[in-house]
């Protein structure tokens, strides 16, 4: 355990208090022993009598109109107990957000009149068993009238290329703007001063959160009216309060029992099992189950979104990096999710940790016909890491400078102004790359190793 | 036919928290006559250790064991109200409601151990192994489960106390893009060893050494379980995974761990990672969340490692053995 410990106090040491009790110990994590032991109860572990189980039929089209959808040979598995489209739910429309204000409501529940991406659910079966209504759910019959799609985030912007959403546009709206903008400086003025101008594309795939335990709820109707919801959601109240809406009870009918998830990772935000699940429930007055399978959790539920981001960087030979513009795309697929605001953090985390003085970012939420993105780890930034880290490696190069050392140089302190207009306070990039250089066997010049996050010295 | 190796380094910063809709969380304590407390939430723990964590926070505040504190915690019925885990805010947010409602509780606490040791409460310590007892005579002490006895049976007293935090709502300026949306920055670099076969294109990640700065860690171990588990994710977003493979276009998606490919055990890179610490004026006991953000310096660290190693330039995740192969055939003709 001694390598699981290692923390140096030799940084900062005049800004951290004294030892404290037990924070900063490692105490044993209370439920280790539980998770390896198998005793941990997870949602799957709560089971009740008459428990239905829940399985959609899904769209095998990217975007097609809905012509007619036919469950009658469903109908006659035996185990069918019914079936619910969009008619069966009370307020189809919603957007996860807008319990934050974000607007406007963009997915259906179940779609009504088309779908926008393959694997979209469409018909939810409720059968006795599991295998029942899987088997259901393959015999629900759909007549699609196929659209054009569009899966990439340049083309779906080009003037010309028709709309796949109501509003009329395939990019989130930003208070009238059609991206989040972050406006710092001037650019033009910097690129044309700068002794070198570079602009690299950097582009990312669809990423799955790949949990241990797939996304699941499980509904239970209680003797007084009220609901509990036995779920894996990383959000309790999220969950219950988007869902309440949905199905039309008052808020106060519903109670979410959370617990201990088998893996989050950001792909158990997204309120999409349960509301659907509680109107079973409702409607049937029987439990009802609602599982993800390994496929769906794969093709189904909301990857982390793949980006395109421009990169254009203005630079002196000394290593001064004075200007950068960044064009970013976010790929949200069919629907909102958590996008709009993963596109905004996006935008706040540019142009990276450094002291840029001008810095240019259109950053967009862009719909395409693919499975819906929505959070994961990092939210906005893992990808803009890659591109931006990627860019620093080649601005070293291209300068034939160390790329610590350039990264030194440019290293936000103490008192900066971000391009997002907060002052920077309690960085760390400096001591950070000092004490990686140090484990590493690295000698950084004198210069380097006196500089700090707190003051200016050697810049 | 050779096996090249490079170095590549990353450095990278993350929000603690995200507000732009407004961010609280809430929590409640409570002493029990059986001589411990219990923290109610209706916070999740995703297995990153909340619960653990937010014990230590409740027994530093409230100065008893950190045995003696139990997290009830995921029940919207019975828990406050808690915006959920996610944005790397739950150390941050939740810790800072359990300081507040811990130290009404501990101020009631201390008041009826000052009834029963017939002193005033400002005279009186905790000992962190379950007693109060007065400033310099450790002697003249109450155990902390009598103290919650005579409360409830005697004083008619409730030890608790009720916490929350919340970072208000921060609107985007449209024009400029100024906005207010996090609490604190954490920071991190990553310095990545390569080894690429110039023959299949494969790269083996030989190690990767992180250097973090995460305000003040709250557990050590667990704060170094999150580095190692998000430098595993890291390397396998770098190289591996992907629902699409041949994005834009979405045929060949992987159905299963068989098609989803990822590193196992035999991939894994040796791992040396280190702590340093500048606390947060606004964290609990200084923490900031370094829940999401372990993954994200490993990628570009890699990546550069790989350009290190072998010229090739990849810019577009995962980096496959075909896009390695693809730019070394590429320099080789440039070169003929």
């Amino acid at each position: 355990m001694q390598d699981l410990e290692q923390i140096d106090t030799s940084f900062f040491s005049a800004e951290r208090e004294a030892e404290l009790d037990v924070v900063g110990t490692t105490v044993p994590r209370v439920d280790a022993r539980a998770h390896v032991t198998g005793k941990t109860q997870f949602y799957e572990d709560v089971s009740f009598p008459g428990m239905l189980h829940l399985k959609m039929a899904r769209s095998t089209r990217h975007h097609a109109l809905l012509k007619k959808v036919d469950t009658s040979a469903a109908a006659k598995v035996p185990g069918f107990v019914r079936a619910l489209t969009h008619k069966d739910v009370p307020n189809n429309w919603y957007t996860i957000l807008r319990l934050i204000g974000v607007e406007p409501n963009d997915e259906p529940v179940l779609p009504e009149d088309r779908v926008l991406f393959a694997g979209e659910q469409i018909v939810a079966i409720l059968a006795e068993t599991a295998e029942a209504a899987g088997e259901a759910a393959a015999k629900v019959k759909i007549d699609y009238k196929d659209l054009p799609a569009v899966f990439d985030v340049e083309e779906a912007l080009k003037p010309g290329t028709p709309a796949i959403k109501p509003h009329g546009k395939n990019h989130f709206v930003y208070e009238g703007h059609h991206c989040r903008r972050i406006r710092f400086g001037d650019v033009d003025k910097a690129f044309a001063q700068a002794d070198h101008v570079i602009e690299h594309r950097y582009q990312s795939a669809p990423i799955e959160h790949a949990p241990t335990e797939t996304t699941g709820c499980i509904v239970k109707p209680e003797g007084d009216g009220r609901f509990t919801i036995h779920s894996n959601t990383q959000a309790c109240y999220f969950t219950l309060d988007n869902a309440a809406l949905i199905v039309g009870l008052p808020f106060n009918k519903l109670r979410v029992k959370g617990g201990t998830v088998g893996g989050g990772f950001g792909g158990k935000v997204d309120v999409i099992v349960e509301p659907i699940a509680i109107l079973a429930a409702m409607l049937t007055q029987r439990p009802v189950k609602y599982a993800y399978s390994r496929e769906e959790e794969m093709q189904v539920s909301s990857p982390r979104a793949a980006e395109r981001i421009y990169i254009k960087d203005g630079i002196m030979k000394d290593g001064r990096i004075i200007a950068r513009k960044v064009t970013l795309y976010v790929d949200a697929g069919a629907y909102s999710r958590h996008s709009p605001y993963g596109t905004t953090k996006a935008a706040a985390h540019m142009p990276g940790p450094y002291s840029i003085p001008n810095v240019w970012v259109d950053a967009h939420c862009v719909y395409t016909n693919r499975t819906p993105s929505s959070a994961m780890r990092g939210f906005g930034v893992t990808i803009g890491d890659f591109a931006l880290e990627s860019q620093m490696d080649r601005i070293a190069r291209l300068l034939k400078m160390d790329p610590i050392e350039l990264r030194m140089l440019n290293a936000y302190r103490d008192g900066d102004m971000k391009a997002h207009r907060k002052k920077a306070e309690g960085c760390a990039l400096v001591e950070v790359m000092q004490k990686a250089a140090e484990m590493t066997g690295r000698n950084l010049p004198e210069r380097f190793r006196k500089m700090s996050s707190l003051n200016k010295e050697g810049v | 036919m050779a096996k090249l190796k490079g170095h590549g380094i990353a450095a990278v910063n993350y929000p603690t928290g995200m507000n732009l809709g407004g961010d609280p969380s809430q929590a409640l304590i409570h002493a029990t006559t059986t001589g411990s407390f219990v923290i109610t939430l209706s916070s999740v723990d995703l297995g990153q250790g909340l619960k653990t964590v937010m014990a230590q926070i409740g027994a530093e505040t409230l100065g008893v064991p950190v045995g003696t504190v139990w997290v009830d915690t995921a029940d919207t019925d019975t828990g406050p109200h808690c915006m959920g885990t996610f944005a790397s805010r739950g150390t941050h947010r939740i810790g800072n409601a359990i300081i507040m409602a811990a130290k009404e509780a501990r101020s009631v606490m201390l008041d009826v151990a000052a009834e029963e040791l017939e002193v005033d409460p400002a005279d009186l310590l905790t000992d962190g192994k379950g007693n109060v007892h007065v400033k310099g005579s450790p002697e003249k002490s109450v155990a902390v489960i009598n103290v919650a006895l005579a409360a409830h049976f005697k004083y008619g007293k409730t030890i608790s106390g009720r916490g929350i935090f919340m970072k208000p709502k921060s609107d985007v300026v449209p024009e400029t893009g100024e906005m207010n949306p996090d609490s604190a920055q954490a920071h991190a670099c990553t310095v990545a060893e390569v080894e690429v076969d110039d023959e299949t294109g494969e790269v083996a990640v030989l190690k990767l050494t992180n250097a973090y700065e995460i305000g003040r860690a709250m557990n050590p171990a667990m704060a170094h379980q999150q580095i190692v588990g998000g430098a595993w994710m890291g390397m396998s977003h770098a190289l591996y995974e992907t629902t699409e493979p041949y994005y834009p276009d979405r045929a060949h998606g992987p159905l299963d761990f068989s098609e989803y490919l990822m590193p196992g055990p035999g991939d894994i890179a040796v791992m040396e990672s280190a702590i340093i610490e500048r606390p947060a004026a606004n964290g609990p006991y200084g923490a900031k969340g370094i829940g999401e953000m372990t993954a994200n310096s490993p990628i570009a660290a890699i990546a550069n490692a790989i350009f290190d190693a072998c010229g090739v330039r990849v810019d577009s995740m995962p980096i496959t053995p075909e896009k390695v192969l693809r730019g070394l055939d590429a320099l080789k003709n440039a070169a003929e």
